[in-house]
């Protein structure tokens, strides 16, 4: 069994910059990732981060563009501590050597990003992410924190009292990929959950093949809610044959999207006649599909980005990678012709729910980053603001884990016995029905030595059985069925009946992995196995999106219904919490927080 | 257990048959090994065909594979984009990005092998301890002399100078070049082109302040460092990123000339 104080689970951005943070608040901190760090998928983000840093912006007004991009669906203490905090974290990386691009006078630059008011994205080049994620970990290796690499995290080892408030968290279990055995890692102060977006529950996105949203399934199950799993956004703009992103940057630099009637639509079908390509993703992912669907496409399904007015130079210097991604993956020269470009999964604004400090609602469990849904992005993340948010709540919850003390949250998370349930009919069976596999939390009353050794011991002995047993279905038969149906049915559109097919044919699947068996015998890095145990995941999460997305009949940021195509501000202005309640998922409401200590937010027509 | 196979065992013949494929499929040649799975402790190559499509990569190629016809094929791979760089791996003799390599350029059979110079853990999957030993042995991080102007206020920095150390801190530590060094490979305590370029990345950089400068250059100098290189330029024929590395290491080379001349 491995101890420290702080256990950081995920090595990506919001995971290394918790562990800096827990270290510079005195404790003994390890990072327990999946991946090497520098593989994570923080790596790939492309266009920048949102911080207001020149005179001329303000906090404020990045927190109000922040609530308007979010469809009001977010908390205005999240947001406010978020926009108040980026420029401060944001200049930390450039004491740290991050690479920013820089204006004449030697200052970092600032560009344009769609929903803002004013150009507050600060960039490396088009591979911010790659910079990031690298000067973070720099950071970690000159500190000498701890990294168990490549170890597979599988479950929170968490006290099993009735009501999940009254839960405490004392470590996790993870197998070694090396070798195939199954650890201990005991945290005396906290475990922060920093695992990343859950992209493969989708067949077309952006996102990397890692991004299973591991974090989010252990702490559902062992009883932490998951808030606002339906808000997914698409982005508009990504590749048709491989999901791989071509940054917002582009059209902040004034990238244009065209029609096969050569018509620049957003403007000239009157999608955003004011900003045009600059709108809020959702518009225009949701202009494209239009497009698309009523037969002014291109060849299977697409529209066309072009920069090529840009000039080289311009491209060059600020937009080189794309040029790359898009000739070594699509086989286009963007200096030529314009991109093919079409509408994928990229990103979970829902996630773990969490207090501004990163708590959750169980004891010693934390959450930031992707992983985690503090309630900054609503149903609609800005581009540019994912990142700011790594370091933000990745550092608090750093600090919080390591025991520094802070005022009372303003944000409350738990199931509430207070708050209204919803007592709904569902088309299907959901949850783990009688699931063998489920994943319950542990021993009552146990100490947490003996509590963390009954997990191992749970954990080696459904590894043992996935291994041995005699079923006759591999993992990818049934990953397959989750993210076909969610591409059909859980789209950018949405509509009641298919999704209701959806979470049977959720459920079917759910049935199916039942008979799921490991064909590779071997210890030895066995990424059957652990891609046995990511689908798994990848089944309760699809289903917390369905379950949300049917229950809110409404149209908001990137959440639309064809039914109930408008903003329903007296009813919906409510986060959508999911629970598992042992394997029989609840659903739950809680108000969104539009008033802040200074301001209260009031909702406007997202028009741009 | 892994550390006993010879990495040459990589370069091992292909399997005696070769079974002619139907028209449409593109042959695949994998290098299989697992210590522990009988079949496979001994190292050897197997036959597996694909159905090519338009833009298909190599990493497709595998996960195909791997999906439709051997679960336990294993290889690392995550963004699919040539960002992660995990999947660097020898592929038709040459070291190269799976995900950003096209099958439609290589000839086929294509042979798909483990980074050679690395220690074997099971297939495709070597271990990269000894490379990120040495990334971390050239002091990869910033660190300049003086403290920050202020907690909002940037250390400025010319567009020049960033576009000098532009192309090193592009690494994605994917362990190409060091694998296709020769002198890397023969003698362990070089450091190699990546953990080089990645100490030019912070020499080069104006920010860091003179005194930290000098004691790069030498720590980029000592016997285990810029001197053993011997200008085969393989590292930057390599680099999926397009570093030229070599360059870089010359750089360092003048440098520490002209720096040692400083003192006569
Ligand atoms: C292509 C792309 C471009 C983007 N561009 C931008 C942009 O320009 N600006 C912006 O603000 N945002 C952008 N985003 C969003 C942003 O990059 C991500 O939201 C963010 O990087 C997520 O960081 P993270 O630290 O939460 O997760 P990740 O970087 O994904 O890290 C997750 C970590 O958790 C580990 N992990 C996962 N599961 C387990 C497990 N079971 N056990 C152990 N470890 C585990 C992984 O190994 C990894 O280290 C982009 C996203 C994508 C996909
Ligand atoms: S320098 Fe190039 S080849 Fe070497 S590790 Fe870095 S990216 Fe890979
Ligand atoms: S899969 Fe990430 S570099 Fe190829």
């Amino acid at each position: 069994m491995y101890e420290h104080d702080v256990l950081v689970i995920g090595g990506g951005g919001a995971g290394l910059r918790a562990a800096i943070a827990a270290q510079e608040a005195g404790a003994d901190v390890a990072i327990v990732s999946k991946l090497h760090p520098v593989r994570s998928h923080t790596g790939a983000a492309e266009g920048g981060i949102n911080a207001a840093l020149q005179s001329g912006d303000s906090w404020e007004a990045h927190a109000k563009d922040t609530m308007k991009g979010a469809d009001y669906l977010a908390d205005a203490p999240a947001v406010e501590t978020f926009a108040r905090r980026a420029p401060k974290e944001v200049m930390q990386l450039e004491h740290w050597g991050m690479p920013f691009s820089r204006d004449e006078d030697g200052t970092v630059s600032q560009r344009p990003f769609g929903g803002l008011s004013f150009p507050r994205t600060t960039y490396a080049g088009a591979e911010t992410g790659h910079h990031l994620l690298h000067t973070l970990y720099e950071q970690v290796i000159k500190r000498g924190i701890t990294v168990y690499e490549e170890y597979f995290v599988t479950r929170l080892a968490v006290t099993d009292e009735p009501d999940p408030n009254d839960r405490t968290c004392h470590g996790v279990t993870a197998l070694d990929l090396k070798t195939g055995a199954v650890e201990g890692f005991r945290a005396t102060g906290g475990v922060i959950l920093a695992t990343g977006g859950l992209g493969q529950v989708y067949d077309h996105t952006t996102n990397a093949v890692a991004n299973t949203g591991d974090g989010m399934a252990m702490a559902y199950r062992v009883g932490v809610p998951l808030e606002d799993m339906e808000m997914i956004q698409f982005h508009p703009t990504t590749l048709p044959s491989t999901g791989v992103l071509i940054t917002e940057g582009v059209r902040g630099e004034g990238g244009r999207l065209f029609n096969s009637e050569g018509e620049r639509f957003m403007f000239e079908r009157g999608y955003a006649a004011d900003e045009g390509e600059l709108a809020s993703r959702d518009v225009v992912s949701r202009a494209e599909l239009t497009e698309i669907q009523e037969g002014r496409g291109f060849g299977d399904g697409h529209v066309k980005l072009d920069m090529r007015h840009l000039g080289e130079e311009r491209i060059m210097d600020r937009l080189e990678n794309i040029v790359g991604l898009a000739r070594h993956f699509e086989g286009v020269d963007p200096l030529e012709e314009p991109m093919p470009v079409k509408p994928g999964q990229h990103y979970a604004m829902g996630g773990i729910e969490t207090d501004e400090y990163g708590s959750t609602c169980i004891e010693g469990l934390y959450a930031a980053g992707e992983a985690a849904c503090v309630s900054l992005h609503g149903a609609n993340r800005l581009g540019g603001n994912a990142l700011p948010e790594l370091f933000v709540f990745g550092a608090e919850a750093g600090r919080h884990a390591a025991g520094v003390d802070l005022d009372p949250p303003a944000i409350e998370v738990g199931p509430d016995p207070d708050v209204a349930r919803e007592d709904r009919e569902w088309p299907t069976e959901l949850g783990a029905g009688g699931a063998e596999t489920d994943v319950v939390p542990d021993g009552r009353d146990l100490e947490p030595g003996a509590l963390l050794g009954e997990a191992v011991a749970a954990e080696r002995e459904r590894v043992e059985e996935l291994l041995t047993g005699d079923g006759d279905r591999g993992h990818v038969e049934v990953r397959e069925q989750v993210q076909e149906t969610m591409t059909a049915h859980v789209n950018v559109f949405r509509e009641g009946e298919g999704l209701e097919t959806a979470l049977e044919d959720i459920s079917d699947a759910r049935e199916a992995y039942e008979d799921v068996t490991v064909t590779d015998p071997s210890r030895t890095f066995n990424t059957d196995l652990q891609q046995t145990i990511e689908t798994r995941n990848v089944i309760d999460l699809a289903e917390v999106i369905t379950m949300g997305a049917l229950a809110r009949p409404e149209s908001r940021g990137a959440h639309w219904r064809a039914e109930h195509q408008t903003r329903r501000d007296e009813e919906w202005l409510r986060h959508t919490l999911v629970n598992w309640r042992d394997g029989d998922p609840e659903l739950f409401y809680r108000p969104a927080i539009l008033e802040s200590e200074s301001v209260t937010y009031e909702p406007e027509e997202r028009s741009y | 257990m892994a550390e006993s196979v010879d990495p040459d065992t990589s370069r091992l013949k292909g399997s005696e048959t070769q079974p002619q494929a139907e028209d449409e499929t593109v042959e695949l040649q994998i290098f299989r090994y697992d210590p522990e799975v009988e079949s496979k402790t001994e190292a050897h190559f197997e036959d597996f065909h694909v159905q090519p499509h338009e833009g298909m990569t190599v990493l497709d190629a595998l996960i195909e594979a791997r999906d439709e016809q051997d679960p336990s094929l294993t290889f690392r791979h995550s963004c699919r984009q040539g960002v992660c760089g995990s999947d660097a791996l020898f592929i038709n003799g040459k070291q190269r990005l799976g995900c950003k390599t096209q099958i439609d350029e290589l000839s086929t059979p294509i042979r798909i092998e483990p980074l050679p110079h690395h220690p074997v853990v099971k297939d495709l999957v070597v271990d990269m301890d000894d490379f990120y030993e040495r990334m971390r042995a050239v002091e990869p991080y910033f660190d300049p002399d003086d403290p920050p102007p202020g907690e909002l206020e940037e250390r400025k920095q010319s567009r020049e100078n960033r576009e000098a150390i532009k192309l090193s801190t592009r690494c994605i530590w994917c362990g190409a070049c060091t694998s296709s060094c020769s002198i890397a490979a023969d003698e362990d305590v070089y450091l190699g082109p990546a953990a080089i370029n990645k100490g030019y990345r912070f020499y080069a950089d104006e920010r860091e302040g003179e005194d930290r400068k000098a004691k790069r250059l030498e720590l980029l100098t000592e016997t285990d460092g810029v001197w053993r290189c011997q200008t085969q330029f393989s590292c930057t024929t390599v680099c999926p990123q397009e570093i030229p590395l070599t360059e870089h290491i010359q750089q360092l080379k003048r440098d520490a000339t002209k720096a040692d001349l400083k003192f006569w």
